[in-house]
């Protein structure tokens, strides 16, 4: 008896769903298992990982506010990799976005006014794909994989942020703390849902998600996006060049990291820290794949993760459990959720002998094309 | 001709009694009898799709036969399978080489390989066959590094060891320069003098005459003749290869065409990575109603042509296409399509169509400007589901409707979907490469149909195709793409059957041929 994979003659639509609920189910299994192998209570530690933060309604804002930016960052990313443009980088292209907000708050501190938060919101965009212009630069014109470009410039972004933070930007009332100033009202989000921490940027992420959808399923640039990132030389053949699309999606996806930024740093943060970076930009790649790449999954996906997030924090209180188990869960449901991809194209059959004789070259095997003989 | 084989004392080495095979809708080799002797160099002529690499796969053991009986020194084989092949002692190298590319020549022939050797063992055997056979190749070098010609060397070094009692070459100089036919054939002969029969694939006249000693002719599957090479000419091998039917396609010559819709004149492009063939000074006029033939071996610059035609590689100049009289060398794709100026590129999957996008979603592809699929940026998903299943009804489509995924199509209804796209957007010049490749007969003729109900109502159209008859049936002029230059345009009706011979005979690559094909060319214009 052996277990055989069988090329699906279509992917199946149900198992894109199932999976990533297969991939999350998985992680809790085996969650709970390592984490008792290594004495803690691993149920326990699952549940209160899980469970809590749904469970308890005093955490529901803080799943809000965490999901926000997840889902703002992992909602351009998924564009991205639609197009086959992969970004790594909404780490720095998040950081770069803040830091342009902080350098507009800090411009205006002294002046009032509505207009501001939505420059602080421009600058946090073109911060963003500022960022981005270097690795679409180098990888339309010097064919420079943006995998390499746009990580190694996330660590950059890190360093600038805190050259500003430690120097030219510290506060000078901050008794020494590396830190700006902190925002006045014109320059904060307003909260959205009075007495609690919910602000303006949760709305930003439905809106954000709900016009990508509409981008991508609706439009000739997401068919376009969609072509170039299935299909390039179909793409070429139907008027679609690769470059424009590669700086497209670059600066769509920087450009919301950007905006991500800063929405943080005008919201939660309420000033620039160098504690600002919190891996949103790592996390949401991982988001981006549990939603299918799909703006309303990506919308699920984003509340798993943060689920995994603030639930992180209440097992540190409750159980001990160190905080570096929220990234053991997180790349976990990564890695299931690819390796149960394999469902989506293939089936798995039971065979009981092994029919295949002998392993010649396959290519010939595969391909009885009796009109193309030559 | 030649004496029958059965006086011969020895049983043939290999002998094929009515094998008949048959795909969905072709039927690929019908009734194929023929025989092998020992220590002979058989070729197998026949023009693309004949039916040679059917025949072969079955004599591999890599498809089984529906009917028929095959012998090897006498004996009956059946339920083949490579393995049991190769036990036997017939080795095959194939047109396309399976090598890795990460791996060392001697790692490559050990993955190869049925019995297992150590490496310092296999290494002495690959060198003694090396010396016997005059052969030079490194067994350590990493095989990305390798000629293409090295890279054959190891899939006959990788069969030679098995010391083979059958040789088969399935069109094994298509990718040599000339320089390397003549050292393969070197081999070859030795192999043949030391017992080994050979049976040689190929479709050029010259080599077969060179090297070989018996010819069977094979023509839409069946055997047509059987001669002997070296007492053939070119010209007779030609014949019987395309057969007599081929001349008498009649079509109105006198038709009487419009006003010049494309007019090509100075088109070159630059080759993309080394493998690729740049297309050089290019010029033809195609006038409404007429149809351009484009003959050739491929990879002479089929697809650098319909590439520059279509705006997917970058033109230099805007007057080098001309289509009805404006300057389109400068457009993109999409710009020329509203111009009236659609192809259609020889491959199906991933160019022509995207496999995974539903049928509706791949007439955005092409269609979305001239059927207005789109507009104001926004898709239009209700017309192109119209417009896919107007394509799928007045071409016959076999699909499930407009939400099928082009990928579960069958490769001739993909390409009769293809095909209806651009066909129903009524274009002013329709480009189109092989457009009937690995489709079978019924889908074909429907293809050619749609193609004169297009040239009828005044359209231009430009067919690049390997297939002759295809070329001969629809064309009313004709020029011959060679390295990437493109002979005088003629009508169809002066090409003789030499020169048919001598385009099918390949002259890729090999400068001797190019010299003479041009000589038999201007002696006719003379």
């Amino acid at each position: 008896m052996l277990i055989k994979l069988e090329k699906r003659p279509t992917p199946s639509r149900r198992m894109l769903y199932i999976t990533p609920v297969l991939a999350v189910i998985v992680t809790m299994a085996l969650g709970a298992i390592i984490f008792s192998l290594i004495g803690f209570d691993g149920l326990r530690a699952v549940r209160e990982i899980f469970l809590t933060p749904l469970l308890n309604p005093l955490k529901w804002q803080d799943l809000a506010v965490k999901a926000s930016p997840l889902i703002i960052i992992a909602v351009g990313l998924s564009i991205g990799y639609r197009g086959n443009v992969w970004n790594i980088g909404a780490e720095g292209q998040y950081v770069l976005g803040g830091l342009a907000a902080t350098g507009v708050a800090l411009w205006t501190h002294q002046m009032s006014g509505p207009w501001i938060l939505p420059l602080m919101g421009l600058a946090g965009i073109l911060g963003g794909m500022a960022w981005a212009v270097i690795p679409a630069f180098l990888r339309t014109r010097y064919k420079v994989n943006e995998i390499l470009t746009t990580l190694m410039l996330t660590y950059v972004s890190v360093y600038l942020l805190n050259f500003l933070v430690f120097g030219p930007w510290k506060s000078p009332t901050s008794f020494g703390q590396p830190q700006t100033v902190r925002f006045s009202a014109d320059q904060s989000l307003p909260d959205i849902i009075p007495g609690t921490i919910v602000h303006g940027g949760t709305l930003v992420a439905v809106v954000v998600a709900v016009l990508a959808w509409f981008v991508m399923s609706r439009t000739i640039f997401g068919y376009q996006v969609k072509t170039v990132g299935t299909a390039p030389a179909a793409a070429r053949y139907g008027g679609f060049s690769g470059n424009r699309t590669i700086w497209l999606v670059l600066m769509t996806s920087a450009g919301l990291a950007g905006l991500a930024g800063m929405l943080e740093v005008s919201g939660p943060y309420g000033r620039m820290v160098p504690q600002f970076p919190v891996n949103y930009g790592f996390t949401a790649i991982i988001v981006a794949f549990l939603g299918r790449l799909h703006p309303i999954g990506i919308v699920f996906a984003g509340l798993v993760l943060s689920i995994v997030v603030v639930g992180g924090e209440v097992a540190q209180t409750t159980i001990g459990l160190p905080f570096p188990a929220v990234g053991i869960f997180q790349s976990m449901m990564l890695f299931f959720l690819l390796a149960s991809d394999v469902l989506v194209r293939y089936r798995v059959r039971r065979v009981n002998t092994s029919p295949p004789a002998a392993p010649a070259p396959a290519r010939t095997e595969a391909a009885p094309d009796a009109g193309a003989a030559s | 001709m030649n004496e029958p084989i059965t006086s011969d004392a020895a049983p043939p080495r290999l002998e094929l009694q009515g094998i008949t095979k048959q795909f969905p809708g072709v039927l690929a080799n019908d009734r194929v009898t023929f025989a092998v002797k020992p220590g002979e160099i058989h070729a197998l002529l026949g023009e693309n799709g004949a039916g040679k690499s059917t025949l072969v796969k079955m004599i591999y053991g890599i498809m089984a036969p529906d009917s028929g009986a095959m012998r090897f020194d006498g004996e009956v084989m059946e339920n083949t399978s490579p393995r049991a092949a190769r036990r036997r002692g017939i080795g095959m190298v194939f047109q396309h080489f399976s090598l890795f590319e990460a791996l060392s020549v001697l790692e490559n022939i050990a993955l190869g390989l049925d019995e297992k050797l150590s490496h310092q063992r296999l290494e002495a055997r690959i060198r003694e066959v090396l010396d016997q056979y005059g052969l030079t190749l490194d067994p350590h070098r990493i095989v990305s590094t390798l000629s293409v010609g090295e890279r054959q060397r190891i899939e006959i070094v990788r069969a030679l060891l098995l010391n083979p009692r059958l040789l088969i070459m399935d069109e094994p100089t298509s990718v040599l320069t000339p320089q390397e036919v003549e050292a393969l054939f070197e081999v070859l002969r030795q192999l043949a003098a030391e017992g080994c029969s050979i049976l040689y694939i190929s479709h050029k006249l010259d080599e077969i005459k060179a090297l070989c000693q018996t010819a069977t002719i094979l023509r839409g599957g069946q055997v047509v003749g059987e001669c002997d090479p070296r007492q053939e000419t070119k010209r007779s091998m030609a014949e019987k290869m395309i057969g007599a039917g081929l001349r008498d396609v009649d079509k109105d010559r006198n038709r009487s065409f419009g006003e010049p819709r494309l007019v090509v004149k100075g088109l070159s492009t630059r080759a993309e990575d080394e493998f690729g063939v740049a297309i050089t000074d290019i010029g033809f006029t195609v006038r409404a109603g007429e149809f351009f033939g484009v003959a050739g071996v491929a990879g002479n610059g089929q697809n650098a042509l319909v590439e520059a035609l279509s705006g997917e590689v970058a033109g230099t100049s805007a007057e080098a296409i001309m289509l009805n009289g404006e300057p389109i060398g400068l457009l993109s794709p999409s710009a020329r399509r509203r111009a009236g100026l659609c192809t259609v590129p020889e491959e199906r999957n991933g160019h022509a169509a995207i496999s995974d996008f539903t049928l509706s979603d791949n007439t955005v592809l092409t269609a979305r400007d001239r059927m207005h699929l789109a507009g104001g940026g926004l898709l239009r998903p209700a017309a192109a589901r119209d417009y896919a299943a107007r394509v799928i009804g007045e071409f016959s489509v076999k699909a499930l409707g407009p939400g099928a995924v082009a990928g579960a199509l069958s490769g001739g209804n993909l390409q009769k979907f293809i095909m209806g796209r651009e066909i129903l957007q009524r274009p002013d010049v329709l480009v189109v490469s092989q457009p009937t490749w690995g489709v079978d007969a019924g889908a074909a003729a429907a293809i050619h149909r749609a193609l004169v109900e297009l040239a009828a109502a005044g359209s231009a159209v430009v067919l690049i195709s390997q297939d002759l008859d295809e070329l001969l049936a629809l064309s009313d002029t004709l020029a011959v793409i060679n390295l990437g230059r493109l002979s005088d345009p003629r009508p169809v009706s002066e090409f003789s059957i030499e020169e048919i011979g001598l385009l099918m005979g390949g002259v890729h690559g090999d400068p001797e041929a190019t010299r003479e094909m041009t000589e038999v060319l201007h002696a006719h214009q003379a």
